[in-house]
């Protein structure tokens, strides 16, 4: 039933089965889904869409909580903007 | 500019998990009409998050499967953020905005996990207890992962439980409570026949890991994302290299809508009388807002709620005293797992509190309230609008929350203005507000 | 009394002269206005009066700059005043000649030059007028900096205390202490008249709201020239298209202007007005992530200009008050000129405009 799609994190392929959520999948493709105020790499932390630590800006649009959004075949996600 | 639903309810139940499940679910047999309203993609909340596809839990699949052939309406992914008028409640999807009129209003708005910084504890890969196995559901990988699990309550062996059963190996479970605590609390599940089962059934799935007492993480390190984790275990210190550490320090009610409506607050709890009515007219509150009591309570207090709010007053009776006894097991849990004070001395000056604007422990040392905190600091002043760092300052400090502004959560500036004016989507004409 | 910007810049002042300062507010520093404001230091040439008062106080502000620590967030980003049709073009070239005689640097700029200034302003506006030293800076941390210099120099800072009176050099403290002090300076904003009664000075409420980071989104501080007849507009409700580039890439949005609104509770109406001019103005706005609301309340003088100087009928009392929406800017002027008032000093400005004398009453001192 689980069928696999392909979402794009900062320009690179990862392959994901429906029902992912685009915070994982950044974990997945290794990267930090944003940099803290003062530099720091941050990852999820409360994965309920309160701590704002997954942040990424997904398809264009900035600021998207991506622990409760799910990936969409063909979505690009970016966490250096 | 634009509303794109405006719907109209006599019961709207905030929250769809256990207890806004349950609400939902008896105001609907009652004959009125019903809606929830969920901001994950499913219903569940965070407790059967994932749970209703794979058939874990028995309540679980009962009360999907009601819900389901219920007469509900469900809007899932959709986060309350404001209300402009009495009545009336603003909810914001990923593309869209929803105006929701109700008669009654049922808040079953969930707790989230209490977050205490020590060094190192913002690394990637450093997460909530919940918060991991929110992810694993989500579909993150965890087989042949070490995990160390860490902080207190019944979730870190609910959770250390579930990723070990998926692949993932633990080395230690340290729970920073003392055994005199643990033991009292082990003590109260003989009147819970249900716990009982659970706990030795989670006993059982554990088999051979180490499960530690009066033990806490000091210090996670790593340099792009988290590679080790050093815990105070029989009060010496013990490095474990591992890949994720599920760190939560049990659990805080989310009250931040129920403030903004003027629901009155005890202890950090919404106050309710017998039928879970808080003290504002025609809204209910159920579940972890009334106080932090776990699935059963939350299935009872959902009910009572739904069916008080449907005029089924008789029927909410009937299940009172079963309530009762869900909520004695509550403030054991309580009482068990109260973060001992040591916790207090484990962030160093440069230990970051606020995570959204980067704020130190010793830039915090210096303020003497909350609120100062707030001016100076900007802590609390971030996205997050003090939903971590709250909590972790209230522990450290004493500090008390101020009041609570719209919006409860961050929304688009085009749904925050929505209501001044402009057509609808589908072309009708927009009340006036005034 | 008042720990706020004015209170702390008057505080500094005075013990900078070597007189013995003791400030008290009823709660934190900065936490009336200066905790609400948008910290935008701006010349205003909505008079010669208030323009003298900004102009000066604006030049202080940059000779303290190098001082300032770095969460007082002072950033240079200049002032547009942005016109969206001719008419507004001509209230341009106005203010233009007028700030120029002045010697304050001005440029009036043109469709194609706002557009490429500040490319997330709706096209089709008709210009504005660039004031490049008009700045902002974050006002809370501001008035901490102003109190921790003087107390460096012995003032002492009392907190937490409420006023219940005040006159002839005696301070009466709501738990029954009382103070003694050859000068008593009012600096309560718009509560000042709970402690001098009589001043005539009404709460102007405001509303702002402040966006999730969005760095390079906005340059300059943007403000619509509609925005002078919502603060000249005495008696109704009023929003204008006002925003700020912080430097943390948040957006400042605001401004809105009302009387008779007592509670500090967000009013939906307003803020949605608001928020729906801002969005004429810069469309993309509505996209963006709005993270918190919040009110505030001016303290609003029938003239619009601020109360400094001595309160007729109490030798003692000094009004520093009545700032409406330019407390941050003219914080450091205020201060001065109060204090030369007092020492004998000359001012550098005519003091005559803001003098509560003016008001023609003598005040019953409580």
């Amino acid at each position: 039933m689980l069928s696999q799609m392909t979402v794009m994190v900062n320009g690179s392929p990862v392959s994901v089965p429906s029902g992912t959520t685009v915070a994982v999948a950044v974990v997945m493709a290794g990267q930090a889904c944003r940099t803290g105020v003062t530099g720091e790499p941050r990852g999820p932390l409360c994965g309920m869409g309160i701590c704002f630590e997954c942040r990424v800006a997904i398809d264009g649009r900035s600021h998207c909580r991506s622990c409760q959004i799910l990936c969409r075949p063909g979505m690009q996600v970016r966490t250096d903007e | 500019m634009s509303r794109d639903s405006q719907q109209r309810f006599d019961v709207l139940v905030i929250g769809g998990g256990p207890a806004g499940m349950a609400a939902a679910v008896r105001a609907a047999e009652c004959g009125v009409d019903v809606g929830i309203v969920d901001d994950n993609a499913t219903v569940g909340g965070q407790i059967w998050r994932g749970d209703l596809a794979d058939g874990r839990s028995r309540d679980a699949v009962k009360w999907s499967e009601l819900l389901r052939t219920a007469k509900v309406t469900k809007l899932c992914g959709k986060r309350v953020f404001d209300q402009p008028e009495k009545g009336v409640l603003l909810a914001e999807g990923e593309n869209d905005l929803f105006e929701l009129r109700y008669r009654n209003l049922i808040l079953a708005t969930g707790a989230r996990e209490r977050f205490l910084p020590f060094p190192g504890w913002t690394l990637p890969n450093v997460m909530g207890a919940g918060g991991l196995q929110a992810m694993v559901k989500s579909g993150l990988p965890i087989q042949g992962k070490r995990v160390v699990v860490a902080g207190t309550g019944p979730l870190l062996l609910a959770v250390a439980a579930y990723l070990k059963k998926h692949g993932a190996e633990i080395p230690v479970v340290c729970e920073q409570t003392s055994w005199s605590n643990l033991a009292r609390f082990t003590a109260t599940l003989l009147g819970q026949p249900a716990k009982i089962a659970q706990g030795l059934r989670l006993k059982g799935e554990l088999g051979g890991v180490p499960f530690v007492v009066n033990s806490w993480p000091l210090a996670a390190h790593g340099r792009q994302a988290l590679e080790s984790v050093t815990i105070s275990r029989g009060g010496k210190p013990e490095t474990t290299q591992c890949d994720f550490l599920a760190c939560g320090f049990h659990l805080v009610p989310n009250i931040e809508l129920q403030v903004l409506l003027g629901c009155q607050i005890q202890a950090g709890h919404v106050r309710v009388d017998e039928f879970q009515r808080t003290t504002v007219e025609s809204i209910f509150c159920a579940g972890e807002p009334t106080g932090i009591g776990g699935v059963e309570s939350a299935l009872l207090e959902g009910q009572i709620a739904g069916l008080a709010a449907a005029g089924g007053m008789e029927e909410a009776r009937r299940l009172f005293p079963g309530r009762e006894k869900a909520r004695r097991f509550a403030r054991h849990m309580d009482r068990a797992f109260r973060v001992r004070p040591e916790l207090r001395i484990l962030p160093t000056a440069d230990t970051i509190v606020c995570r959204c604007e980067d704020v130190p422990y010793s830039r915090l040392q210096r303020q003497t309230s909350w609120r100062e905190a707030k001016l100076q600091t900007r802590c609390g002043m971030g996205p997050c609008q003090g939903r971590v760092c709250g909590p972790a300052a209230q522990f450290l400090f004493k500090w008390i929350p101020d009041s609570v502004r719209p919006p409860v959560f961050p929304a688009r500036i085009e749904n925050l203005s929505a209501l001044a004016g402009g057509p609808l989507k589908n072309g009708a004409a927009l009340g006036g507000f005034e | 009394m008042g720990a706020g910007i004015v209170g702390a810049a008057c505080a500094n002042e005075f013990a900078r002269r070597g007189m013995s300062v003791v400030i008290v507010d009823r709660d934190v520093v900065g936490s009336g206005a200066t905790a609400a404001g948008m910290g935008h230091i701006v010349v205003m040439d909505d008079s010669d009066a208030q323009f003298a008062l900004t102009r000066y106080s604006q030049q202080l502000w940059q000779a303290l700059r190098p001082e300032l620590p770095d969460d007082v967030e002072y950033e240079s980003c200049g002032t547009i005043w942005v016109a969206a049709d001719e008419e507004e073009m001509i209230e341009v070239r106005r203010k233009h000649d007028y700030f120029t005689r002045r010697r304050v640097p001005v440029q009036v700029i043109d469709s194609q030059a706002l557009e490429r200034l500040e490319p997330n302003l709706r096209p089709g506006l008709a210009g504005g007028l660039l004031v490049p030293e008009d700045g902002v800076l974050y006002p809370p941390c501001a008035a901490r900096f102003l109190i921790e210099r003087a107390q460096k120099i012995g003032a002492k800072l009392q907190l937490g205390v409420s006023i219940s009176q005040i006159g002839q050099g005696r301070i009466r403290l709501s738990d029954g202490l009382e103070l003694t002090a050859r000068i008593i300076v009012n600096a309560a904003g718009a509560w000042a008249p709970e402690i001098t009664p009589g001043i005539e000075i009404r709460k102007r409420k405001g509303h702002l709201v402040i966006t999730d980071r969005y760095p390079g989104f906005l340059r300059h501080q943007l403000v619509e020239l509609g925005y002078l007849k919502s603060a000249h507009s005495v008696a109704s409700d009023s929003v204008a298209f006002n925003v700020q580039p912080r430097r943390t890439g948040q957006i400042l949005i605001g401004s809105s202007r009302q009387y008779g609104a007592e509670h500090k509770d967000v009013d939906h109406g307003i803020l949605m007005r608001m928020l729906q001019r801002a969005q004429e103005y810069m469309p993309a706005l509505g996209q963006m992530s709005a993270v918190r609301t919040w009110t505030g309340f001016r303290a609003a003088t029938p003239d619009k200009l601020p109360l400094i100087g001595p309160l007729p009928g109490d030798k003692s009392v000094f009004m520093a008050t009545g700032h409406e929406g330019l407390g941050i800017t003219t914080s450091l002027g205020t201060a001065k000129i109060l204090v030369d008032q007092i020492t004998g000093a000359n001012p550098e400005i005519a003091i005559e405009p803001y003098l509560p004398s003016r008001a023609g009453k003598e005040f019953a001192h409580a």
